[in-house]
């Protein structure tokens, strides 16, 4: 599932997935991002919050919004790690890759 | 980069684990706390979460809950619990520690309960030097209850009781229990951190993880402040609020080390008493039999129960209406029914409206049922009595509400508001068409009413537009449905 042309031009060290149903339209994790790549989202999650979006690109992985987050499990936090070939791959990478 | 090994995105930080995965408070929204957006209460509870999870302590932790917007803690954390009562915690606390020395005992309380109600109880445990954590978070006003002045209000800082501001003649300073649990010998660790930024919020983690680590040693009582927001009551954004945490609050509760004696600390365990008869002890002989009241005669005239989400103006729909039956000489009762939190939980109030005395202020059957929001509608349908009236805040009903043998109005109740004016005035557009199709109350006393509860010109405005509106719904010809349908 990992893309090919993105792992080979040097891939960001962190991403995150966002629950955009448990969110609540806070607005917290964009103040705290240090580098300005998560923003709310246009559109209005089933419960009628704006919810937070990751811009796709530019995550250090430092992880303060996790903490930031008032909510649960609105946030993880993902990190690049070097493993060796064929374990599992997060759930999270079909998102990733796309 | 070798051949045997590959970058991959691994998860570094997720929802920890002493949180459980579906919360049962609410039928619905199981995924979400019952806090506000930005709250406070959500940042602190991941801290206590994640330091659980951390330092595996999962198995042996009770977390005493108080009365506040965390007294639903147990809600949330998948660990032990006990809620205690307004302040109390720290006795509690100290009760559970003793008696099973080996769990880890976290007292989360909120300014008004430990610093107001409980201030005797959180003075005796540090001074006992309890091996205990305590949570301390300080949002500096009472905020479940709606934003009256408590101990640690800010000197100007405007509250329901302190409308011009608390001043010190009146109300006294604003309380620093830190430094004043700092005067006592026996504490290890007292620490003052805040959520104003990220730096205040990494240190703020550091601080909970190291108070609870404090007790798994065995080294003795353990607190940290924590300078916390909350948007709803302070009237600001959560990044607002943030921001006056770290440019106002810090200036009275300032942050830092207040006391800190881990490294001299030798561990040591307060042994727990022998368990014996508590019955004998206590004395306790066989219970009262508790004899059921007789039951009257339910009065027949108008029962209303209207539901919805906090913050849709339920209550205050009902309250009016309650009024307006006074403002007419009836007798009448009004029974709100809420969750402790500002937003987003569900609401209901009953109302009773009747020539005779009202026997009880319970509504089970009602005759008109206003439902602002799907769930409201399926928790109370099947309750309304064959012939009763739903008045339903969409366009059409569900389609599993299948009855004939009622009266619906359902109109986009909300919508139509805005379209007016304000979204807010929803809730008088229902009234409006609820006082049309009852015939109740006479419109010279709902307006009266109005006036009495609605203080602001602007919204009295809006309010009686709103009533109208609703009028007209009610009396508009049924093929305005077909053609919406």
């Amino acid at each position: 599932m990992t893309n090919p042309e993105k792992r080979n031009s040097k891939p960001d060290r962190g991403s995150i997935s966002i629950d955009e149903e448990e969110c609540k339209g806070c607005g917290l994790c964009v103040e705290a991002c240090p580098t300005d790549v998560l923003h709310l989202s246009e559109h209005i999650n089933h419960y009628g919050y704006p919810s937070a979006t990751y811009m796709g690109a530019g995550c250090t992985g430092c992880g303060i919004c996790f903490l930031a987050c008032p909510e649960p499990g609105a946030i993880t936090v993902l990190r690049l790690a070097r493993r060796p070939s064929g374990t599992v791959i997060a759930e999270h990478m079909g998102e990733l890759a796309s | 980069m070798s051949d045997d090994l590959e970058m991959q995105y691994e998860v570094a930080r997720s929802r920890p684990e002493a949180f459980y995965e579906r919360f049962d408070r609410k039928d619905e929204l199981q995924h979400q706390t019952h806090y506000c957006p930005g709250c406070g209460h959500g940042i602190i509870h991941k801290m206590v979460a994640q330091a659980i999870d951390e330092l595996g302590i999962q198995n042996r932790t009770i977390l005493i809950s108080p009365v506040g917007c965390s007294v639903f803690a147990y809600y949330y954390f998948d660990v032990g619990n006990v809620q205690a009562a307004h302040g109390r915690a720290p006795a509690v606390a100290t009760a559970v520690k003793r008696s099973r020395s080996q769990s880890i005992v976290i007292s989360y309380q909120g300014d008004g309960d430990l610093s107001a109600i409980g201030s005797a109880e959180i003075l005796h445990a540090a001074n006992r030097g309890e091996n205990i954590s305590v949570i301390f978070v300080n949002n500096a006003i009472y905020s479940m209850t709606g934003g009256q002045v408590a101990p640690t209000t800010l000197l100007g800082q405007r509250s329901t009781t302190t409308p011009e501001g608390r001043s010190a003649e009146r109300e006294g300073y604003p309380l620093r229990v830190s430094e004043l649990l700092g005067a006592l010998e026996a504490p290890v660790y007292i620490e003052r951190v805040g959520i104003g930024d990220n730096k205040q919020i990494a240190q703020a983690y550091r601080a909970v993880r190291k108070a609870i680590e404090n007790q798994v040693r065995g080294l003795g009582f353990s607190l940290v402040e924590i300078l916390s927001t909350c948007p709803t009551i302070w009237k600001m954004s959560p990044v607002e609020s943030q921001r006056w945490v770290h440019d106002v609050m810090e200036k009275t509760f300032p942050l830092g080390l207040i006391r800190e004696r881990t490294k001299d600390a030798q561990p040591h365990e307060t042994p727990a008493p022998a368990p014996a008869d508590l019955r004998k002890v206590l004395g306790i002989a066989d219970q009262a039999r508790i004899v059921p009241h007789q039951v009257a005669k339910s009065a027949t005239n108008l029962q209303v129960r209207v539901a919805g989400f906090g913050g849709q103006g339920v209550l205050l729909l009902g309250e009016i209406l309650a009024e307006a039956g006074l403002n007419a000489g009836l007798e009448v009762s009004w029974l709100p029914s809420y969750g402790p939190e500002m937003r987003s939980g569900t609401s209901n109030c009953h109302v009773r409206i009747s020539s005779e005395p009202i026997d009880s202020p319970l509504v089970t059957r009602p005759d008109v049922l206003v439902a602002m929001n799907e769930p409201s509608l399926h928790k109370f349908y099947e309750s309304v009595p064959p012939g009763g009236w739903v008045l339903y805040n969409r366009d059409a009903m569900p389609g599993e509400c299948k009855r004939t043998d009622l009266n619906v109005l359902a109109r986009p109740f909300t919508q139509i508001a805005k379209d007016l004016g304000d979204a807010r005035t929803g809730n008088m557009i229902m009234l409006g068409a609820l006082i049309e199709c009852t015939g109740a109350v006479p419109w010279q006393s709902v307006d009266a009413a109005l006036r009495q509860m609605i203080k602001s010109e602007k919204w009295l405005e809006l309010d009686r537009r709103a009533l109208a509106r609703g009028r007209e719904l009610m009396r508009e010809p049924v093929e305005e449905a077909v053609h919406e349908g």
